[in-house]
C-alpha cells in the first residue's frame, strides 16, 4: 500500500485502507487482476514454448540438453518468483496468510500427486481387473498368495532380505572394526565404498562377466573369472546363473558387493563414537579385545546397527535392477519388484501389478509407523 | 613387554592381511572389466582378461603333417606315439615338456608342436571398443585376424548427454522446491502445518512401485511419456520427501536471532530465504545434491518406465546392450565403463559430502 499518494480521504483517515476512493480502488483492483493474470500467463507461455521446443527434438542434441537444463531449473525459479511477487502485492494480512503456501505449496502438491494419492489409487486398482474396468474383489491378492511363481518370488525375496542384509551388515561391521585399527583406513574404506557410486546395471555387467560360462569342448577357454578359478582349483566350470536355487545367491553376492560399503561407512563413524575410556577400562579389567567388542562396542552402536539393517532390508525388498539385467527373473530368480514390472508392462495386468505394489507397501509399513512414532517423540513442540 | 609388542605386530599384520584380501576381491571384478574394455574383441572371446599379464602358456613352435595315406579313423602314429584322433586332439604331453595337439578337424591332418613359454604383456590393446559403443554411426575396423568388420555403433554418447539432461535438473529442482518447503515448515506459521509434515515423514519409505501405475496413466493422458519434463517431475516427486525432511532438519537449527534481526530490518520472507537461508544451508544442499545426483545417474527403473526408448539414458542403453548382445563383452565392458566414469569421479572427489548425506538419510524409501 503506497500511503504517500495524495488522496483526500486518506488525509482524513490515513490508516484505514477501506476508506479509499471507490474509483481508485476500482482501477488498482483491475490493474492488479490484469497483472496477476498477465504475468502468470506469460510465465506459463514461456515455459510451454520451452517444453514444445524440447519435445520437437530437431536441434543438435547438446543444445537441446543445455536448453533443457536452463529451462527446467530456470522455470521452477521463475514460478516461485512470480507467485511470491503476486502474494506480496496483496493486502498485508492476506500476504501473511498466503505466503506460507507459496513456500510449502509446490512441494506438498507434487508429493501429493506423485506419492500420497497414488497410494489410494493403487489400492483401488488392486481390486480391479487387468484394465481397471471391472471390480474383482480380492482375486488379485488371492493370485499373489497362491500362484506358484508368486510363492517362489516371495521365497527369493526372503533370501535377499535374510542373506543380503546379514552379509552386507556383517561384512560392513567387520571391515569397519578392522580398518579402524590400521593406518591405511581411508584407502581400505574407499575401495569397499566405491561400488556405491556405480549403477546396478553397471554392477550387473561387471558380475555377469565374472559369472560368464562358455561350456566344455576342445580348445575352449573360460573367460569368466569364477569359472577360471574353479577350473584352476580342479573343479568343473558351470553356468552359475542357470542353476536354481543357487543362482539367487550369486545375484545376492552382487548386492553385498554394492551395499557393504554403505553399512561400513555408517557403522565406522558410530564405532569412532565409542568413548575410548570405556574400552580402556575394560582392557584394564583384563577383558580380551573380542570380549570388549561384544560387551562395549556392540551395545554402544546398537541403534546404528538397527538403522542400517532396516535401510538395507527395505532396499532388498525392492531389489529390481540386478535381477532385471542379470536373469530377467528367469530360472527361479524372480523377485517381487520384477514380477510387478512383468505384470504391468509385459502381461499388461494393472490389477495384479497394483496388488503386488500394495503388498510391498504393507511390507514396509512397520518402518513407516516406527518413523512416525520417532518423529512424534522427538518434536513435541512442533 | 617385547612379547606384547610382537603380539601387537602380528595382529596388525593379520588385520592388514585380511583387509587387503577383501579389497582385492572387491576390486578384481572391476579391474577385469576395465582391462577387457581395451582388448581386441577377438582376444576377449578366446582368452580370459588375466592373460594380458605375463604368463606361461603353450606356444606353437612347429608342426607335423599327417600323410594322406593314414586312416584318421584308426590309430595315428607320429613322433613315435600312437594314439586315436580324440587323444591327439586333447593333446599329448612329451617327456621333454613339449605338447603335441591336433589342430582343427580330421581333414586338417595337422599336429602342432607346442612348447611352454613365457608370454609378455598383451600389446594389441585398442580404443575401438569405446569408439564402437560411443558413436551412433556405422563404423568399420579391422579385428585381430585382419578382417574388416562393419558395425552399427551403440550411440552411448547420446545416452550420456541424455543422462546429464535428466540428472542435472532433477537434482536442482527438488532441492530448490524442498528448500522453500523446509523454510516454510521451519519458520512460518500456517494451519495444518504439523499434519502436512507428518504426512511427509510417512512418505519417506513408500516404495516407488506404488506410484508407477497411476502416474503412468496421468502421463499418457498429459502426453508426458518419454519427455524430460515428465521424468524431472517424477524424480522430483520421489526425491522430495527425503529432501524436505533433511533440509528441514538443517534449516530449523539455524539460530533464531540471526533471522529475527533481519525481520526487524523489514526484510520479507522471500528476501530472507534467498539472501540468508539458502547461503547458510549450502553444506546441507551440497550433501543432498551429490546423493540425489548419483541416485539419478544410476537409476534404471524410473527411466525404464517414464523415458524408455524415446530418450535413452545410459542405464537404459547399457541394459539394452545386455539384452540384445549379451555375449559381446567388448561392448558391454566399454559401455559399463562409460556409464561408471562420471559417478566415480563425482564420488571420489566429493566423498565427504556424500557420506554426510548418507548419514542424514539413512532411512530412504
Amino acid at each position: 500500500m503506497d500511503s504517500k499518494s495524495i488522496n483526500p480521504e486518506q488525509v482524513e483517515k490515513p490508516k484505514t485502507p477501506k476508506q479509499l476512493g471507490i474509483f481508485r480502488w476500482f482501477t488498482t483492483t483491475i490493474g492488479r487482476v490484469l497483472i496477476s493474470i498477465f504475468v502468470p500467463a506469460m510465465t506459463f507461455i514461456i515455459l510451454w514454448r520451452g517444453f514444445v521446443f524440447l519435445s520437437d527434438n530437431k536441434a543438435p542434441q547438446i543444445i537441446l540438453v543445455l536448453v533443457a537444463i536452463i529451462w527446467g531449473v530456470g522455470g521452477v525459479a521463475l514460478l516461485y518468483l512470480v507467485s511470491n511477487w503476486l502474494v506480496e502485492k496483496l493486502p498485508k494480512p492476506w500476504t501473511r496468510r498466503l505466503q506460507p503456501f507459496v513456500f510449502v505449496g509446490p512441494a506438498v502438491a507434487i508429493m501429493g500427486w506423485f506419492l500420497a494419492f497414488p497410494v489410494i489409487r493403487t489400492l483401488i486398482a488392486s481390486f480391479q481387473g487387468p484394465l481397471s474396468m471391472t471390480w474383482v474383489g480380492f482375486s488379485n491378492y488371492v493370485f499373489a498368495f497362491t500362484d506358484r511363481i508368486m510363492l517362489e518370488t516371495f521365497r527369493n525375496n526372503l533370501l535377499w532380505v535374510v542373506f543380503g542384509t546379514s552379509f552386507s551388515v556383517g561384512m560392513g561391521l567387520i571391515i569397519a572394526v578392522l580398518a579402524d585399527r590400521t593406518k591405511l583406513e581411508v584407502l581400505y574404506k574407499s575401495i569397499i565404498f566405491a561400488p556405491m557410486a556405480i549403477s546396478f546395471v553397471g554392477a550387473g555387467v561387471i558380475w555377469k562377466f565374472v559369472y560368464t560360462y562358455k561350456g566344455e569342448g576342445v580348445g575352449i577357454q573360460e573367460i569368466g573369472l569364477l569359472n577360471a578359478v574353479v577350473l584352476a582349483l580342479g573343479g568343473q566350470s558351470r553356468p552359475w546363473l542357470n542353476i536354481p536355487p543357487w543362482n539367487n545367491f550369486f545375484l545376492i553376492a552382487i548386492m553385498v558387493w554394492l551395499q557393504t560399503g554403505y553399512a561400513m561407512v555408517i557403522m565406522s563413524s558410530a564405532i569412532k563414537g565409542v568413548p575410548a575410556e570405556l574400552l580402556e577400562a575394560s582392557r584394564i579389567d583384563g577383558a580380551s579385545e573380542i570380549k570388549a567388542f561384544f560387551r562395549i562396542t556392540i551395545p554402544y552402536i546398537k541403534g546404528t546397527i538397527i538403522t542400517v539393517t532396516t535401510t538395507i532390508v527395505i532396499f532388498s525388498l525392492k531389489i529390481f535392477d540386478i535381477v532385471r539385467v542379470m536373469t530377467g527373473g528367469n530360472n527361479s530368480t524372480n523377485v517381487i519388484a520384477n514380477e510387478f514390472y512383468l505384470q504391468r508392462f509385459t502381461y499388461g495386468n494393472t490389477g495384479r501389478a497394483s496388488a503386488i505394489a500394495v503388498i510391498l507397501l504393507i511390507a514396509v509399513l512397520p518402518v513407516v509407523i516406527n518413523n512416525l512414532r520417532e518423529f512424534g517423540k522427538g518434536r513435541k513442540g512442533f | 613387554m617385547r612379547r606384547h609388542k610382537a603380539k601387537k605386530r602380528l595382529s596388525s599384520l593379520l588385520t592388514n592381511g585380511i583387509l587387503i584380501f577383501i579389497c582385492i576381491i572387491w576390486l578384481v571384478p572391476t579391474v577385469g572389466v576395465l582391462i577387457t574394455s581395451f582388448r581386441d574383441s577377438q582376444n576377449i572371446f578366446t582368452s580370459g582378461w588375466w592373460r594380458v599379464f605375463p604368463h606361461r602358456e603353450f606356444v606353437e613352435v612347429g608342426e607335423i603333417l599327417i600323410d594322406e595315406s593314414v586312416d584318421v579313423d584308426g590309430p595315428i602314429t607320429a613322433e613315435g606315439i600312437t594314439a586315436t584322433f580324440d587323444e591327439w586332439r586333447e593333446g599329448i604331453r612329451l617327456e621333454d615338456g613339449r605338447m603335441l595337439t591336433w589342430i582343427g578337424n580330421k581333414r586338417a591332418r595337422r599336429i602342432a608342436v607346442q612348447e611352454r613359454q613365457w608370454v609378455g604383456f598383451e600389446t594389441d590393446l585398442t580404443l575401438d571398443n569405446y569408439r564402437d559403443v560411443l558413436t551412433g554411426k556405422t563404423i568399420t575396423f579391422k579385428n585381430a585376424a585382419g578382417n574388416t568388420i562393419t558395425r552399427q555403433g551403440n550411440n552411448l554418447s547420446s545416452a550420456f548427454l541424455n543422462s546429464l539432461a535428466v540428472s542435472i535438473p532433477a537434482t536442482i529442482i527438488p532441492i530448490l522446491i524442498a528448500a522453500f518447503a523446509a523454510f516454510g515448515f521451519a519458520w512460518l506459521d500456517f494451519p495444518g502445518k504439523r499434519a502436512l509434515f507428518v504426512g511427509i515423514v510417512a512418505l519417506l519409505v513408500v516404495p516407488l512401485q506404488i506410484s508407477l501405475v497411476p502416474i503412468l496413466q496421468d502421463y499418457t493422458r498429459l502426453g508426458l511419456n518419454g519427455t524430460f519434463l515428465g521424468i524431472w517431475l517424477a524424480h522430483t516427486g520421489f526425491g522430495l520427501p527425503l529432501a524436505t525432511y533433511l533440509l528441514f532438519n538443517y534449516i530449523s537449527t539455524i539460530p533464531r536471532e540471526l533471522l529475527e534481526s533481519a525481520f526487524i530490518d523489514g526484510a520479507s520472507n522471500f528476501t530472507i530465504f534467498i539472501s540468508l537461508i539458502l547461503p547458510l544451508s549450502i553444506p546441507a544442499l551440497a550433501s543432498f545434491a551429490i546423493f540425489q545426483f548419483l541416485w539419478l545417474w544410476n537409476d534404471y527403473l524410473v527411466a525404464l518406465v517414464f523415458l524408455g526408448e524415446r530418450n535413452r539414458v545410459l542405464t537404459y542403453a547399457l541394459a539394452s546392450i545386455v539384452g540384445e548382445k549379451g555375449q559381446d563383452w567388448h561392448l558391454l565392458t566399454a559401455g559399463a565403463f562409460v556409464s561408471m566414469i562420471l559417478p566415480l569421479i563425482v564420488f571420489l572427489a566429493l566423498q565427504r559430502f556424500f557420506v554426510r548425506g548418507l548419514m542424514a538419510g539413512s532411512i530412504k524409501g
